[in-house]
Parts: structure tokens; C-alpha cells; sequence
């Protein structure tokens, strides 16, 4: 007596919910990648077009790391690369270069970020460390010079400033670009300071100097190509808490850790200790809190376990900063960071209606 | 609460739930329409948890609107009546309202237009009424839960008897986006509802009524205050819009601020939640000796004509519903039941039962389905699951069979209310592994079961038999044993007679 309507037979399998907030994971990417746009732009106008070049080189070879994993598994690329993960992790681990860092920096390192640190780990989702920060570290061991060459600002359309063929030159390591390189290299403020201290002089006089950096929050000073403009960083940060992307625990947990003992060891020693605006302003601080340490697949997700993280990243790169190798600790402290999530999930999980926290039944209220 | 759990607190206030669209109205504010009687109804024999109901009628009987058609077999059951006057077609087999489309046993009534109800007594007071008589005749009507479980009603009335009730909530929430069908129901028959609570109420022995309703519902909250002025014992209590707010263990809490024991029921606390559409059919049961016989159906969704609220005979399919409303458009899902919960329907020719709440003609966009890619471990399921599980975990496990370490997760905990599907921007059909999950959880309880009951048999066998032998050889012994001492006294009889020849 029943005939089949065949519109709806194809459709069997479909399990309730019949409704959906209309969320999408290439949604989320690219309101990320449209927070991370200003002080993108921002590198690209300071650094000029050898940053450009450098971007692009970094994100393509991403790409490209990722097309090739799932092609030799056999998997179609397209669909996958449409959902934008691969993208900004090369965007985000290029963000992290010396902004004139020749192009096999950005290739390897995208390359690497992609096919070892993510896809060997089982792709989008599997990976238990930072893509962009795996291939960061690994790049700074592997490279230390070339990791480590800052550039002095020298904004697109200044005096010097390299145009789109020379830009090119300089990223492809060609004529003329060692010349240039040396010319306007600079160092960071973080970099300085350690330098300084480890040939005995303290921050008094190491900071003192005519040629010694400055603090800068917009961020007209040497630095990774996407990282010194703290101010344009956090606006972005602060953008995507309002989407709902992310929540404040991370970030500002992870803030806090650095300023807090920067301020306390300051006031202590302050020749040896920079104080706590150099350490939130500097480095990779600000994208750290608001870009990396909140990338979902490698941070806890309950919010308890978000505070405990990002005050570990934060502490951590406080500590590696002060009395580590590297100037810069806040790639390593998140990698610290991410192999305790698993335990941090485990351990903070969220409590179970009519349970508590060890999952026993509540005893029923008198 | 200890210090650390305060801590906690702190830390991740219970902001559980969604807040999807809710696509209520206009459907909610578009006046109560009947649906013009169908020619044929398809009663399902089974509307409600427990046994199917056992027919009393033949084929071809003449029936009268109200009349028993089945009546409830088992403990856990309800009796099924004649949605109108007619005569019973066929008893067999129709498709059941779910997904699986599989067939289940109706009785198919052909009406004869004249809608004529049964004579079916005079009411009596029920306040005059000894509470097991009231629930008594509450199962005699039919009554089941209309809130989706149908559960019998006079089962749980009697269950309030025995649990020493003191608090009856009344679950007017309705949280389910696109559902009205009880918000028309209190703004249009609130005196009727709230006498259907007064039954309740002295049936359960509860002394107070909290009827919980959500603030997007102002004008039911308006009439059920004005219908319950005078009754100090029910409190009309506007709850926030919140999915799952109707979730039982989360009405209670939001109404009492105390939480459900984790294994346990409101009853434990001394509240038994009924739904507002029970309270009215049980008013209908008691004052008006009207078995359950029809219900409000919400009809919405972007591809139906004229969304709505409209009142269908039980048995109606439909197929009939949608020709009243008209469609706009092919839907591209048919769903019974709100988006959140409902299941989705195989065809058309599928009947309106005593738990069916709303029937949606979804458009393709409004049922936009995607893909599902990896998880991405976001945690807006985290965030959004009312319980408090981590349903990224469970689906993780489940999808590599690890059943256990699901239930490890608490999956035995999850009510299956959709909120981690409904914001996973991955599209990952959580709840669907959840659902196959407890499915495959049962099938292995039951099949536990029987090695158990298998083994059993096959202990109470060997001991039979070895009681049997046992017997058996206890009787020998002991016709052995007769026979030796008869021998016994003959040799001694003889003896004494050969002594007695002797001397
Ligand atoms: S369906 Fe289960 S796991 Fe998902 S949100 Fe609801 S209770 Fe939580
Ligand atoms: S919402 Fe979906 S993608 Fe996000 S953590 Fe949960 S299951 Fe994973």
C-alpha cells in the first residue's frame, strides 16, 4: 500500500539534528585569516616587497605540502585544501620569518609545517603540536643565521626601499641582495638584550645606546614579518573574541604569565630583567596569545584547561626568554605547552550533569 | 560545594545549550485550524513506550468515535479508541513514523462522515474521585505523554501515589525550534489545561504545580497566569528560551535549582514532570470521559503554504495534513517532530499518532547538509552539550569501535538533544554515533542477557537431570532396600516357622 517518495528515500540515512548554526571549518579559517589581514598588511607595507614575496613563497609551499601528502595517500587535494587550514598555517609560520629571509626559509618550512607536522600526524585535527610553530623550531635549528637576520623597517615606497623586481632578487637570494641585506640589518630588541647580557653588559647600558632598539606597539621596528605590530595583533585577537572564534582564557592567560614574573623580576633586577611591557610587546608574545596558543586542535577545550594552558605558555616563554639559548621562547613554550594538553583535558574535564567531578552520582540535595 | 568546586564554577559558568532560530511564528500566532476529516485513519496499535495494545474489534465492525479499538496489554501499555465513527477496514500493517520506515501493526478505520462519538457516561467530579480511580481512568482514556516520550500517563500518576510527590512541573517549554503546538494549546485552552493540573494534582497527592514556559511564549505565559489566578498551588513560571530547556532533568533544575542525580529520576526529589498537552487530555479524560483521540499538530517549515497549528485525528497520515496546508514547494526533508529531535520521515503515507508534535516540510536550504569533515576540536560542542559530556571524545572513540571508552566519556549520560551536532562546524553527525553507539550498548545487553538466561536453562537441565538420577536411584535404592528387608522378614518368618516345625 506504501509507495515511495523517491526525493526523500535518498535521503534516509539522515539522523537528526535537522538544523545546524550554520557554522563551517572554512568559515572559522577565514574569519581568522580576515583578523590576521591588518597586521599582515601591516608587515607587507613595513617590510616591503621582499616580505611579500616571502608570504606568498611560504603559504604556496604549504599548500603544496599538503596537496602532495593527500595525492600520495590517494585522496583528492582540492576538497581538503579548500577548508583553509593549510593556508593559514603557512600564512601563520610566515608571520613568524625574518621578514627577508630568502625563499627556500619560507619553502622548506611550509613544506614542512604541512606534510610532517600535520599530515604525518593524520591531517587537520590529528596533529598534536602546532603546525606553523613545529616548523618554526625546526627552521631556527636547522637555520640559525639565516632565522635569525632582522631587517630594519623600511617601508614600501620609501628612500631605498626595494621595489617588486628587486623585492624579488633580494627573497630568491640573487645579484646584489647580500649588499642590500647587510645594509639595513637591525636587531630585535629581544635579540639585543641577550646578545648584550652575555657579553656582560647589562640592560642599563646595552639599552641605552644610539643604535639600541625601541619599544614600538604599532610596530615600526625590526622583527618577524607579521609580529612586531603588537597593536594591530591584538585588535585582530580582540576581533575574532567578538566573532566568538575564540574566548579570552588563552590569550589573556598567557599575557598575564609573561607580565606578571616580567614585572616581578624587573622590579627585582632590573638590570638583567626587561620589564614587562618589552616582554608583552616584543617578539611573537602577541600573536603567540591570540593566533597560535588558541589554535584549536593543539589547545585543552574546556575553559579551565584554556587558562591553565595559556598561563603555561606564557610563564614558560618568560622563562625560556630569561634563561634560555634563543631570545625568544614563546614557539618552544607552546610546544611544551601542546604535549600537555592531552593530560590538561584529562585531567580538567567538564562536570557531568547530576555528577560530580569524579563522576559518581551527586548525592540528592536534603 | 567544596572550594574547588566553586573554583570551577567560577571559572565555567553552565551556559549549556543553543539558542537556535526558533522559526515559530507566524506558524505560533496563526489561529487553530481542524484538519477536515480524512476518509481513512491508520491507527497504530503502538503509540506509546511499552507493549502494544491488543484489538478487541474485527474487521468490518462498525465503530463509534471514542470506542476501544485495543485495549492496553502488560504493565507498561495504553489503550487505543477510534478517532472517529466508522468501520475498521483492515487490521495490519502500516509504516511506522520513523526513519526506518518498517512496518507495524495498525487498525485502518474507514470513516463513515459522520464523526459520532460513542456514549461514553456521565462525568463525574473528579475531585470527588479517589486518586487510583482517577488514574484509572486516565489509562482507560489513553492518555500518554505529548511531549515526544509518550509514556503512559496513568502509570507515572501511580507512580507519583507511591513516590510521595510533593512538587508536579508541568513542561511548557517547548524548546524545540518550529514546534507551537503548545503554546496554541495554553493560549487556547488554558482553563482546560490548568484543570487538567487540578486532576493531577489530587491524583498525585502533590501539593504545588510549577508550570515552567519559555519567555518567547509571552502570551501563553499571559493566559495559563490568567487561567491559574485563584489556584494558589500553581505557579506559572516563565523559564529563559534556552534548548533544551524541556529537556526533563533541565526543567527541574532551572524550576528547583537543585540537580538530578546522575541514575536517577525527579521522582527521587519528590517532582514528576508531566507535559502541558497531558494535563489537557487528562481535563478531557476526566470532565469530558473523552478518550485521547486527537492532538495539536504544528505543521511548519519554509516549504509548507500555510505553517500552522491544526488539530488532527490520531491515524490521519500525513500526506492529508500537508494536502490542508498546502505546499509551497517539494520539501527536501520531511521531519516528524521538531528539527532538534524529531526523526526524519521515509514517505508521506506515514499516520499522526498521540506523540506526534509537529511535522516539518524542510526546504533544502533550511536542511542544508554538508558534508561531514574531521573533527577540528573547536570544543563548540563542549561548550554547547547540556550535560556537561565531551561529545568530540565519545564520537572519536566510537568511530574506532571503542565502545567503552564512549561510555567512559559518560555516553550513557547523553539525552541525545542534537546541541553538539546542531553547532559542530565540522557537520559531524554526533548524535547519530551516539544513538548507533547505545544501540549496539543494548544489542550487547541483550545478548548478555540471553547467554545468561541460555546458560541458566542449561544448569537447570544438567540439574534436572542429575535430580532425575539422583531420584532414580533412590528409588532403586530403596525398592533394593524393601526388597532385601521383605527378604529379611521372609528368612525370618521362615526361620521361626522351621524353628517352630523344630521345636
Ligand atoms: S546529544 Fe548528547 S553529547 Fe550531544 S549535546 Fe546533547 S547530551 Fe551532549
Ligand atoms: S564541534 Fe565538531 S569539530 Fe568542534 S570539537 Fe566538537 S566534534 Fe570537533
Amino acid at each position: 500500500m506504501i509507495s515511495e517518495s523517491a526525493s526523500l528515500a535518498a535521503a534516509a540515512p539522515i539522523a537528526s539534528p535537522h538544523a545546524h548554526a550554520g557554522g563551517r571549518v572554512s568559515l572559522v579559517m577565514l574569519k581568522v585569516m580576515a583578523a590576521l589581514a591588518p597586521a599582515t598588511l601591516f608587515g607587507f607595507w613595513l617590510y616591503g616587497w621582499p616580505a611579500i614575496h616571502l608570504w606568498l613563497i611560504t603559504v604556496l609551499f604549504a599548500l603544496l605540502g599538503e596537496a602532495f601528502s593527500l595525492r600520495v595517500m590517494g585522496r583528492r587535494a582540492l576538497p581538503v585544501l579548500m577548508d583553509g587550514s593549510a593556508l593559514l598555517t603557512g600564512w601563520l609560520l610566515a608571520l613568524s620569518l625574518p621578514p627577508w629571509a630568502p625563499w627556500w626559509i619560507g619553502a622548506t618550512g611550509g613544506l614542512f609545517a604541512t606534510i610532517v607536522a600535520k599530515q604525518l600526524f593524520g591531517g587537520l585535527g590529528q596533529n598534536l603540536f602546532n603546525p606553523a610553530m613545529v616548523a618554526r623550531v625546526a627552521l631556527l635549528i636547522s637555520f640559525p643565521v639565516a632565522m635569525t637576520q632582522w631587517t630594519a623597517p623600511l617601508p614600501l615606497g620609501s628612500a631605498g626601499a626595494p621595489d617588486f623586481i628587486h623585492g624579488l632578487q633580494i627573497t630568491l637570494g640573487g645579484l646584489g641582495a647580500k649588499s642590500q641585506l647587510d645594509a639595513v640589518s637591525s636587531a630585535t630588541l629581544l635579540g639585543h638584550a641577550k646578545t648584550e647580557l652575555s657579553r656582560g653588559l647589562d640592560l642599563f647600558h646595552s639599552l641605552a645606546g644610539e643604535h639600541a632598539p625601541t619599544l614600538s606597539p604599532v610596530g615600526a621596528r625590526a622583527g618577524s614579518l607579521g609580529e612586531t605590530s603588537a597593536l594591530l595583533i591584538a585588535a585582530g585577537g580582540i576581533a575574532m573574541i567578538f566573532m566568538g572564534l575564540i574566548s579570552w582564557h588563552i590569550p589573556l592567560a598567557m599575557l598575564a604569565a609573561i607580565a606578571v614574573p616580567a614585572a616581578i623580576g624587573h622590579a627585582v633586577d632590573p638590570a638583567r630583567h626587561l620589564d614587562a611591557a618589552s616582554h608583552v610587546l616584543s617578539g611573537a608574545a602577541m600573536l603567540g596569545a591570540f593566533f597560535i596558543a588558541t589554535d584549536y586542535v593543539t589547545s585543552p577545550n574546556t575553559r579551565t584547561g584554556q587558562l591553565v594552558f595559556g598561563a603555561g605558555c606564557g610563564f614558560l616563554t618568560w622563562v625560556i626568554r630569561t634563561w634560555g639559548g634563543y631570545p625568544e621562547g614563546v614557539a618552544f613554550a607552546v610546544l611544551l605547552m601542546n604535549a600537555l594538553t592531552p593530560a590538561i583535558d584529562r585531567l580538567l574535564k567538564p562536570r557531568i550533569y547530576g555528577r560530580d567531578r569524579k563522576g559518581r552520582p551527586r548525592e540528592p540535595a536534603p | 560545594m567544596g572550594l574547588i568546586e566553586k573554583f570551577f564554577a567560577l571559572l565555567e559558568p553552565q551556559h549549556w545549550g543553543v539558542h537556535p532560530d526558533d522559526h515559530k511564528r507566524p506558524a505560533a500566532d496563526a489561529p487553530l485550524r481542524s484538519l477536515p476529516l480524512p476518509e481513512r485513519l491508520y491507527i497504530p496499535l503502538q503509540q506509546h513506550i511499552g507493549a502494544a495494545a491488543r484489538p478487541i474489534v474485527l474487521v468490518g465492525q462498525s465503530v463509534l468515535k471514542g470506542q476501544l479499538l485495543a485495549e492496553a496489554q502488560g504493565a507498561t501499555s495504553a489503550a487505543i479508541h477510534a478517532s472517529t465513527s466508522g468501520t475498521v477496514a483492515a487490521i495490519g500493517d502500516v509504516t511506522a513514523p520513523h526513519p526506518s520506515g518498517l512496518p507495524f501493526a495498525a487498525i485502518t478505520l474507514a470513516a463513515d462522515g459522520d464523526d459520532r462519538w460513542a456514549d461514553t457516561g456521565t462525568a463525574v467530579d473528579p475531585f470527588a474521585l479517589p486518586p487510583p480511580e482517577v488514574a484509572r481512568r486516565v489509562a482507560a482514556a489513553g492518555v500518554v505523554g505529548l511531549g515526544g516520550a509518550t509514556f503512559p500517563s496513568a502509570l507515572k500518576l501511580g507512580l507519583g501515589l507511591k513516590a510521595e510527590i510533593h512538587t508536579l512541573i508541568i513542561n511548557g517549554g517547548e524548546c524545540e525550534p518550529y514546534l507551537s503546538c503548545d503554546d496554541r494549546l495554553m493560549r487556547d485552552f488554558a482553563t482546560e489545561t490548568v484543570d487538567g493540573i487540578r486532576i493531577m494534582l489530587h491524583a498525585t497527592g502533590a501539593k504545588q504545580a510549577l508550570v515552567g514556559i519559555e519567555d518567547n511564549k509571552p502570551e501563553a505565559i499571559a493566559a495559563m497566569t490568567a487561567a491559574a489566578q485563584g489556584y494558589s498551588e500553581i505557579a506559572i513560571r516563565p523559564v529563559p528560551a534556552r534548548y533544551p530547556m524541556g529537556s526533563e532533568k533541565h526543567l527541574f533544575s532551572e524550576l528547583t535549582g537543585t540537580e538530578v542525580p546522575a541514575d536517577g529520576r525527579t521522582t527521587d526529589l519528590g517532582a514528576l514532570v508531566h507535559n502541558v498537552g497531558t494535563a489537557w487530555a487528562v481535563h478531557e479524560a476526566l470532565r469530558n470521559n473523552r478518550p485521547l483521540v486527537e492532538r495539536i499538530v504544528t505543521v511548519n517549515g519554509g516549504a509548507v503554504a500555510r505553517p500552522g497549528n491544526i488539530r488532527v485525528p490520531v491515524g490521519a497520515l500525513v500526506e492529508d495534513v500537508l494536502a490542508f496546508v498546502g505546499l509551497r514547494e517539494e520539501p527536501a526533508r520531511l521531519v516528524m517532530g521538531g528539527p532538534m529531535m524529531g526523526s526524519l520521515l521515509p514517505h508521506r503515507r506515514v499516520p499522526v499518532v498521540k506523540g506526534s508534535s509537529g511535522i516539518l516540510a524542510l526546504t533544502a536550504v533550511e536542511a542544508a547538509g554538508f558534508d561531514p569533515g574531521p573533527c577540528i576540536r573547536c570544543s563548540s560542542c563542549v561548550r554547547a552539550c547540556p550535560v556537561g559530556l565531551l561529545p568530540l571524545e565519545m564520537s572519536a572513540r566510537i568511530a574506532n569501535g571503542d565502545l567503552d571508552g564512549a561510555v567512559a566519556f559518560g555516553l550513557k549520560d547523553c539525552i541525545a538533544c542534537g546541541c553538539c551536532s546542531f553547532v559542530c562546524p565540522s557537520r559531524i553527525p554526533l548524535v547519530h554515533y551516539f544513538n548507533h553507539a547505545k544501540g549496539e550498548l543494548a544489542a550487547q545487553g541483550r545478548a548478555q542477557l540471553r547467554n545468561e538466561a541460555a546458560k541458566r536453562l542449561v544448569a537447570a537441565r544438567a540439574e534436572r537431570l542429575e535430580r532425575d538420577a539422583r531420584e532414580k536411584a533412590e528409588v532403586a535404592a530403596r525398592r533394593k532396600a524393601e526388597r532385601a528387608a521383605a527378604k529379611a522378614a521372609e528368612a525370618a518368618r521362615s526361620a521361626a516357622a522351621s524353628s517352630e516345625a523344630t521345636t
